[in-house]
Formats: structure tokens, sequence, C-alpha cells
């Protein structure tokens, strides 16, 4: 760890100010930050703390859905009485990810811009064009297991790792960004990862100096909500594929099916094409396999992980399975 | 005074059981439970010293070559950093288990990614670490280190086998199965990372450190060092768990030492979770070919087991893969054969049951091909194949309750002998099948000293050296000496972990309980002697319980005021050389696969083993719990992942190397089978803990294949692996 500085924002101007800094960053929860500066991945030279600023509530929008502050936890996010009941399905995907102990300190903003956990990354004497622009992709022809199939580049083929944003995709969910010059944006998550392309070292969208406040979401949109993990322990571990799904079915035949999928790229991935294959469409094995070829059209592996591709078919598979029998 | 027991004969007295304080076998909770649960039992790490300066280790970029040059000036002018440290006795491989002298030295040299080069010193941790990773190295690097056992020649290791004709067996046979399963390598992945505290006073040095055996650790330290043995205390009270991986002294036991003598003042370094990872003991990936020739009924006419494994060039350990394989089961034919593949990934040494661990799912995954094929029960196979006495030395077993185990486990499991076919429970998603294995475990005995002391008070205090490695070592010594001095274990005061004290046996092979039990045994029993002729009565005849005689006289007035003291000595003699002896027993698992997604999961679990005396019902099937918990990793979970071109491992914490977690785990029962063995030690105790991960995950893998008919042959079996040899 090298040395640092750590100011306790009490307001979100302080924090703007401070991440303004090429070299500054925010801390939350520190449950990402605090490993990686540890591992000198990360090296701030300023920190500014941001879990006194406010933006921890969740609350009801103008338009009936719901805001979830950037700086409420996981835990209190995944609880919550109309998480719970409006949008089941962030909360599995909330509480699929990670353990009991890193969710009650895990923030949503922090979890949002987590990292991703490839081996290169977090071992500074390897090389990484994430980390190192230029130094080279060491999974490439390395140990790739977790790593991506889809909307990978010849720079970096890893994963965006999280599950809570792979079900406010499917939930088209809304970022809300304070920017460094004090007026605000809003980026729909599902633009809000980046691909690597040639440009690695960038996970998301955020500048310099800006702050997420909060994340919104629609009205309730009702239906069967999914989240699917494979994972290769049942707790405690990384996605190999999953899937947020919501579906709703009309004289049997889909009438929605929003779904965003994990696991697969250095984003959340989602297709709108995907739901167009299905709506209109009878739950047979066909129509899953149509989505299917939609969702793997240009999937690619990597050796180690060629097996995500067959997994991720199969998933499908189960979810939208389930999901039809439920939704009926 | 010492009394010396020699074992040559097996002791069939079973003075044990005619104890009349009733508490050995009972199941008593942990004496150390509360200080450990409060924290307010001390780690290595933890002990307040004064002055304290901190070490973190440096560790090398490459695969093989030389370290040229250190920049330490660059690294001396940042704050708070008191010395570069690169001494040549510095090491750079953990000790072996029993090694008993220094591991390899010199760290100029360099052959495997992540070895440790060097230490900085500084006055806080964080100054020292941050300037470990400035520390600028020059190397001279040899390019073309060969990392993939599959890609050199191998050696063979002595031992190998060779009875009958096996080749002309499995052409003969009636039926014959020739299969070859992969293992991967895995990590002791104890919690408490290895740390060490050196105090230097003139030329004594004490060391807090954590580590299993300090009966050899003392030697090896003051044999890397260059001092004598004389000078060397090494403190190890409580240890965070081990599992192989604390067998030996690791590097920053040396650092530690050889800074705080450099520095003048103390020392602690605390490996980070990654150096744990990377530079302590792997266990060997193996590579393991089963032959079985049998008869129409299934009987074993040929056997055989042919395994390669790794490790550095120079390192003596090779995974014992076939230990369990030369006796578990009969056939006359046999070719047993163990290779070595030269490689430059880390050490590879003693992780959780050594061989068996692995050896065992092969084996165990081989005879359930082969019950297929006979078309008879597993069990049933299983018990057709035990043989009478050791199918290649000849030798008698000490004792083996494989088939007790075998039919008691199969009862209180439910088991289904009926003929079995994959694919015929359906859940939901998911396939549910059954699969039983065999366990077995070579009994390890060693050497130990324990000095047991009978104070006038009417309490005793035993003193030894051996560690308690978080297994209740504390206790059931507290226990065999209340037992045989008629007191209740909170009147034994246990005292280990302190090479002040006699040399004990070392926990690690499961040997702990059995050897040093039996110093104290042996010591409690002079003490006996000495009572019985103040009361004027044979020892076999003093009756002790609650700190009185039969006749109601305390021991407190026998006693008169004065301590009796005696060293136990255990040895064990020709019971050696005379017998086989292992841990038997049989497991058997139910469990889901799911036919989308190769997902499986454990829905429960039983077994049933027969390992000689229980000293304490409550830590006894605490071990079985945890064996049969790592028995689901290594069928299920663990696997260690190497670079492919500069070997280094590159899933280095308990994030991406999985353990079972509680999820994984479901209810289990342990089913213990009564036995007393005679020849194992003269407690009758043979090892526990090991024993449950010796054949269990073969049990999950045999019930993979019944719940989904994927038969898979690569441990762990993972979802892509299920997926792959899934049928559609
Ligand atoms: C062992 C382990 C297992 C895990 N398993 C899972 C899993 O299975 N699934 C899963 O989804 N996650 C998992 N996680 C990740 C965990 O969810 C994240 O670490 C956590 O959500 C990060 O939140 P935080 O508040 O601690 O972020 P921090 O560590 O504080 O910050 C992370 C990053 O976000 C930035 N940041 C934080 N808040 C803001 C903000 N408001 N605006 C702008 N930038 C911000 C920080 O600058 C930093 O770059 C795991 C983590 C660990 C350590
Ligand atoms: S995949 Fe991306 S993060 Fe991983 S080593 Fe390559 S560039 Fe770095």
């Amino acid at each position: 760890m090298r040395p640092f500085s750590y100011t306790k924002a009490r307001v979100i101007e302080d924090a703007r100010q401070i991440t303004a800094d090429e070299s500054a960053m925010a801390i939350a929860g520190g449950t990402n930050l605090l490993d990686l500066m540890k591992l000198q991945v990360e090296t701030p030279h300023k920190l500014a703390d941001i879990n006194r600023i406010g933006f921890d509530e969740i609350k009801k929008t103008a338009d009936g859905g719901l805001s979830i502050g950037a700086l409420a936890t996981n835990t209190a996010t995944a609880v919550h009485p109309r998480v719970r009941s409006d949008y089941p399905v962030l909360a599995r995907a909330i509480l699929s990810g990670a353990t009991q102990q890193l969710r009650n300190k895990a923030t949503n903003g922090g979890n949002l811009c987590q990292r991703t956990r490839c081996f290169y990354f977090t071992n500074i004497d390897q090389p990484c064009n994430k980390r190192e622009p230029g130094s080279g992709c060491g999974a490439i022809d390395g140990i790739a297991k977790l790593h991506a199939v889809l909307g990978a580049s010849d720079q970096c083929i890893a994963t965006y790792p999280g599950d809570m944003a792979v079900a406010l995709s499917a939930l088209d969910a809304q970022v809300h960004i304070a920017t460094a010059g004090g007026s605000e944006r809003t980026v729909p998550v599902r633009d809000f990862h980046c691909l690597p392309g040639d440009t690695p070292w960038r996970d998301n969208v955020l500048e310099d100096g800006e702050i997420i406040t909060a994340i919104t979401l629609p009205a309730p949109v009702g239906g069967t909500q999914i989240y699917r993990k494979v994972r290769e322990r049942s707790s405690y571990a990384f996605a190999l594929v999953s899937i947020a799904a919501i579906v709703e079915m009309k004289d049997g035949l889909f009438s929605r099916a929003d779904l965003a999928f994990g696991g697969l790229a250095h984003k959340p991935w989602h297709d709108l094409r995907i739901a167009e294959a299905l709506i209109g469409q009878p739950p047979t094995a066909q129509t899953f396999d149509k989505a299917a070829d939609i969702l793997l059209e240009i999937a690619r592996g990597y050796g180690e992980n060629d097996f995500k591709i067959p997994l991720a078919r199969r998933t499908l598979h189960a979810v939208l399975e389930h999901a039809a029998e439920e939704a009926a | 005074m010492t009394v010396h027991f020699k074992q040559d004969k097996p002791e069939q007295s079973n003075r044990l059981d005619g104890m009349k304080q009733g508490v050995l076998g009972k199941g008593v909770s942990r004496l150390e439970g509360l200080a450990k649960v409060t924290g307010t039992a001390p780690y290595a790490a933890e002990y307040p010293v004064e002055g304290c300066a901190e070490g973190v280790l440096v560790t090398s970029t490459i695969t093989r070559g030389e370290v040229v040059g250190l920049d330490k000036d660059a690294v001396l002018a940042m704050p708070g950093v008191l010395a570069v440290i690169d001494d040549s006795r510095l090491t750079t491989r953990p000790a072996q288990g029993t090694a008993n002298e220094a591991p390899k030295q010199g760290p100029k040299t360099i052959s495997y990614w992540g070895q440790p080069i060097a230490l900085v010193v500084a006055e806080t941790f964080e100054q020292a670490r941050d300037a470990a990773k400035h520390l600028t190295v020059k190397y001279r690097e040899e390019e073309g280190a060969p990392v993939d056992p599959q890609a050199v020649e191998t050696e063979e290791k002595d031992g190998t086998v060779r009875q009958g004709d096996l080749a002309h067996a499995m052409a003969e046979a009636a039926h014959s199965v020739d299969v070859t399963f992969t293992t991967r390598g895995h990590a002791s992945a104890a919690m408490e990372p290895h740390a060490a505290i050196a105090e230097w006073d003139g030329d004594k040095l004490t060391v807090h450190a954590s580590l299993q055996m300090l009966n050899y650790n003392i030697s090896e330290l003051a044999d890397a060092l260059g001092v004598e043995e004389d000078d060397v205390r090494l403190i190890s009270r409580f240890v965070g768990g081990g599992f192989g991986s604390k067998l030996g002294i690791s590097e920053e036991v040396v650092a530690a030492a050889i800074a705080a003598k450099d520095l003048a003042r103390p020392v602690r370094v605390v490996m980070s979770r990654q150096q744990v990872f990377q530079c302590i003991m792997r266990r060997s990936e193996t590579t393991q070919r089963l032959r079985l020739a049998a008869d129409e009924d299934g009987k074993l006419t040929g056997f055989g087991h042919h395994a390669v494994v790794s490790n550095l060039p120079g390192e003596v350990f090779a995974e014992p893969v076939l230990q369990s394989s030369h006796f578990l089961y009969s056939g006359e034919n046999r070719e047993l054969m163990l290779e070595v593949a030269r490689i430059h990934r880390m050490t590879a040494g003693s992780v959780r049951a050594p061989g068996e661990a692995v050896g065992m799912p092969a084996l165990e995954g081989a005879m359930d091909v082969l019950a297929e094929k006979v078309g008879i029960d597993p069990v049933e196979l299983r018990l057709k194949n035990i043989p009478e006495q050791d199918p290649e030395e000849g030798l008698p077993f000490s004792s083996n309750k494989l088939a007790e185990c075998l039919k008691q486990g199969a009862e209180a499991f439910g088991w289904d002998s009926g003929p079995r076919k994959p694919r015929q429970h359906q859940d939901g998603e998911w396939w549910v099948g059954t699969g039983m294995a065999s366990a077995a475990r070579a009994h390890s005995i060693s050497e130990a000293r324990a000095k047991v002391t009978l104070k006038s008070d009417g309490t005793a205090l035993v003193e030894t050296d051996m560690t308690d490695i978080g297994t209740g070592t504390y206790t059931i010594l507290a226990q065999i000496a209340g037992e045989m001095l008629g007191l209740e274990p909170n009147k034994v005061l246990v005292e280990l972990g302190d090479t002040r004290h006699p040399r004990g046996s070392g926990s690690g092979g499961s040997w702990g309980a059995a050897s040093t039990g039996s110093a104290v045994y042996v010591a409690c029993k002079a003490i006996r002697e000495d009572l019985a002729a103040r009361v004027g009565v044979e020892e076999t005849a003093l009756e002790l319980s609650q700190g009185k005689t039969s006749a109601g006289k305390s021991l407190i007035d026998l006693l008169g005021g004065e301590d009796i003291a005696r060293e136990g000595h255990y040895e064990p003699g020709d019971i050696k050389d005379d017998y086989t002896a292992a841990g038997f027993g049989a497991f058997f698992a139910q469990v889901r696969v799911n036919r989308y997604t190769g997902e499986t999961r454990v829905d429960r679990m039983l077994g049933a083993f027969g390992f000689g005396r229980v000293l304490n019902h409550k830590t006894a099937r605490s071990q079985c719990l945890g064996g049969i918990t790592w028995s689901i990793g290594v069928a299920l979970t663990e696997a260690l992942e190497f670079d492919p071109r500069d070997g280094h491992l590159v899933n280095c914490d308990l994030a991406e190397y999985h353990v079972p977690v509680n999820r994984d785990v479901p209810e289990l029962d342990v089913l213990m089978v009564e036995e007393r063995d005679a020849a194992a030690s003269p407690i009758q105790a043979k090892g526990i803990g090991e024993l449950g991960m010796c054949g269990g995950a073969a049990a999950i893998a045999n019930a993979i294949y019944n719940a989904s008919g994927a038969r898979i042959f690569d441990y762990p079996m993972t979802p892509d692996h299920v997926l792959k040899a899934m049928p559609d």
C-alpha cells in the first residue's frame, strides 16, 4: 500500500473536489478498493471517504419508481420491503453476491464500480492492459476460465464480475451522477459499463470528480422475476454465467422478456433483439434456442472459458422454462 | 525421571477401559474453546513485543535464474525503512515435514515464480509492505524453465511393486477396467497466515511462530541459522490451522530470526495471503492410471495403480498417492508405480492427508466402474475384495474394520443395494443419485515425550512441545491424564507448544493424538505405580476416581505435600514393522446434478470409520466432519490454477481458491465403529482427522454418475466438466 492522504467528505462538494484530481479516489465500503490498494493495483494519493455525505436513502420517485441511494448498503437495499416486493430480481441478485459480511459494508455505488477479478489484473507483477496500458494481456493464453465470451477485444478479455448490475440492466435502471462541475447527469445502467475495445483501462463512463448519487428503478414492472447464478460453489463465488429475467406470459405466449446476462462480458450483457425474438412466441425449446442464438451470435471462447458458451445457452433454457412455468 | 516404553507387541490389556474416572472417550468440549472464541488465545503474530520492527518478504517475478542486483539504497531512503536483508541463510522453500534440517537456502538462486528473495524491515508494517513492492530487483533469467508436468520426462520413485503379471491378468480377466483420472493441485488454506516474531537475548533466540512440529522445527531453524539448538526456543501455543503447511519451518521464520539479529531488536514477519498461497506448499496435481482385473464374480485378480506427480528439482517429497492402494484390496497380480515430473512450480509438499486424499478418489472411482461392469452392488464389490492380510507385504493387519464400516454405513445411510442404473431419479431440474466409496489412510505413529506432574494439591500438569492445531489436543491429553489419575479434565493443566517442554510428536499425518497421547499414558502409568506402592497394592489393582482411591483415600493425602513427576517416552518398536496399520471406513453420498448447468450439490453424506479408540467423541466427530468437508472440496471445488507460461499460482486467495463454504456442506452423519487397535498404539488409538477425506470425493463422483450419467475422470467436478460428460 502506498502512502495516501485521507479526507472524510462531509458533503458531496468535498468529494467532487477531492476526486477531481486524477490521483484521487472515492472510498465507500472499501470492500473492493482496500483490497486493491493493499495489492498496489490501485494507488490513489488521496482518498475521499464518502460514507457521510448522505445519498443513502431508498425512496419513492415521482413516477412511482424507486430511488436507491448510491451509499445505501447492499444489505439495506436487498432487504428493503419495496425492493423485495416490487423488484425481487434485484434483491435476489444482490443476495447471490459475496457474503453477508461484505454486503453489510458494500454500497450500491461501489458495487457498480467494482473491478474485474481477472487474476492478472490483481497481480502487479504480471502484464495487464487494464492496469498498465500497453503491458499486454496476461489472461489471453493464460488462465482465463472466468473471462469474457462476448464483446472482448484483443486488448482485454476481462468480465465485469458483479451481480447487482445485471438485475439493474434487466430493470433498465438509471444511474444518477453528480459531475465535477456541480451538475447532474443520468446514464442508463445498460450504458454505464464499457466494452474494453482499445481502452481496456476504462471500466465505465465515470469521469474524474464524478460521484454516483443514486440509481433509479422504473415504476414496478411486475412479471415473474428470476436471478439465476451459476457458480463453482453454492455461495461466495463469482458467476460463471448469470441471468436476470423479468418475464410475463399471455395466452401461453411470452408478452415480456427483459433479460440481462452476467459473467459473459466486460459489462452486464443486454441485447434488445432477445426480447423481440421471444415476445409472441410460445415457451418451446426452439424459441429458447432462437434467443440463445441471438445472445451467442458473436460469442468466442479463449480455450479455458469455451464452456461458457454452451453453459449460457443451457442456463437460458433453464431460466426461460422456469419463468414460463411460473408466469403461466 | 524418564520412563521409556518401546512398543514391540500389541498392547492387549486395554488398560484404559478398566480405569474408573470414566472421562476418556466422552464428548468433552475443548478446554481452550472459550479463549479462542473470546479472542484471548494469542496466535503467533499477536504477542505484544515491545519495539518490534516489521518485515515483509520480497518475492521473485521470474521463474528461474539469479538475482544479480537489489537497489537497496532507494528503498532504504524510504520512510521508516530499517534494512533490506538478503542474507545467504534465508530459506527459499518451506521445509518438508520431518525434514529436521534446513530447507533450501540462498535467496539469489531462483527456482520458482514467487520465491522469497529478500526481506524488507521497517518501523511499520505498511512502510515495509510499500518498500518491499518498490524494491527494484535485477535478474539474470534462465528462460524455458518447464512448468507443465505433462511436458517433461518423469523419474520413477523407489518402491515400485511388480507382483505376478498384471498385463496377463488384465487380458484374461472376465471384467477389467483401465481408466485414467486426474486431480488438480490443492492448498492447505489454513485460516491463520504464516507468521513469526523473533527476539534475541544475546545468543539466545526466542521465536513465536505458527508451526505444527516444534520437535523438528527447532532443528530446522537452528540448522538454517547455524546456531545450537539449545540456544533456540520456539513457541507455538495456538495454531490457526496447519493442514500440512506448517509441518516444516517456512521462509518467514528464518527471515525474522536473521533480521532480529542484524537489527538487534525484535522483528515480526507475517506473510500476506498471496504469499502463503504462492510460497508455502502445494499438493501436487496427479495423473493416475488404474487397472483392475476381476473374475466373473468381481473378485480382483489384478490391481494396477500408476501415478505421476510433480515437484521442484531437488525435492525429495512426492505426493504418496499409492499409500493405501498397496493394501486396501486383494488381487495377486499387482503393479504400483509412482513417478515424479520435475517442474518449476512452487514447492509440492504435505497438504491435508497427503497421498490418499487424491489416490483414494481415483481408486474408488475405478472400483465404481468395475462394480458396474460386473453388475454387482458396489458395497458388495468392496466386501469381496478385503484381503485377509496385506497383499504385498504379507503382514497381518493390526486391525481392519473396513467390512464393519461398509455394512454399518450402508445400513445407517439407507443404501439401496438393488441394481443400479444412472438417471433414475429426477427432482425438478435436478438428477438425484447416490454413490459410495471406501476410506483408507495408513496409520502413522511416532516417538513422543511428555512430562506429567501430579501435584501435591491433587491437580495434574502435562507438559510437552506437542502442538494443538485446532484439533483438540489440549483436551484429549487432559482426558487421558484424567482417566489414568482419577481426575476431571479441568483438574489437569496442559501446557503445549513450547520447546522448553519435552519433545512431543508434533501434529501432522493424524499421528499427534495417538503418539503424544501414548507418552502421557506412559508417564501416568509410572505415576500410578508410585501411588500404588504408597497404597500397598499392585498398579493394576489401583482404582482412582474423583481424586480418590476406591478405598476413599484422597490423592492429596497420599501425596503428603509432595509432587510426583514422570516423563513418559513412548517409542513405537517392532509393531511398526510387524503389522500393516491403517484407519478404514466407508462413505455414502446423495447428490443432485442440475441437468441444465451441471452444478452439483451434495444432499447428504455419511462417513463410517474405524480408527481405534475414540479419545473424545466430540472432537473425533468434529475431525470427521472436517474431513468429509474436505472430501467435498476435492470432489467439487478445489483446484490450484498455474499460469501455463511462468508457472505462477494465479488463484492465490480464499475468494478464488474455492474451499467448500457452509452452503456446500449439508447435514453430515458420522458413525464411529467400535475398535481397539492394540498394535497401533498403547492406547489402542489411530489417526482420525485425515481419514475423512481419503475416498469421500469418490462417493460424490460416483453419485454424480448415478444421478446424471456423467462419468467424469477429472477432479474437481466443476460444471464445465460435468456438462462435457453429461449425456444429452
Ligand atoms: C471476496 C469477495 C467476494 C465478492 N463476491 C461478489 C459477488 O459474488 N457478486 C458481486 O456482485 N460482488 C461481489 N463482491 C464485490 C462486492 O460486491 C464489492 O466489493 C462491493 O459492492 C463494493 O462496494 P464498496 O462500497 O465496498 O466499494 P469500494 O471498495 O469503497 O469502492 C469500489 C470502487 O467504487 C468507487 N466508488 C464507490 N462509491 C462510489 C460512488 N458513489 N461514486 C463513484 N465511485 C464510487 C470507488 O472509488 C472504487 O473505485 C465480492 C467482494 C469480495 C471482496
Ligand atoms: S483480461 Fe483485461 S484485466 Fe485481465 S489481464 Fe487482460 S487486460 Fe488485464
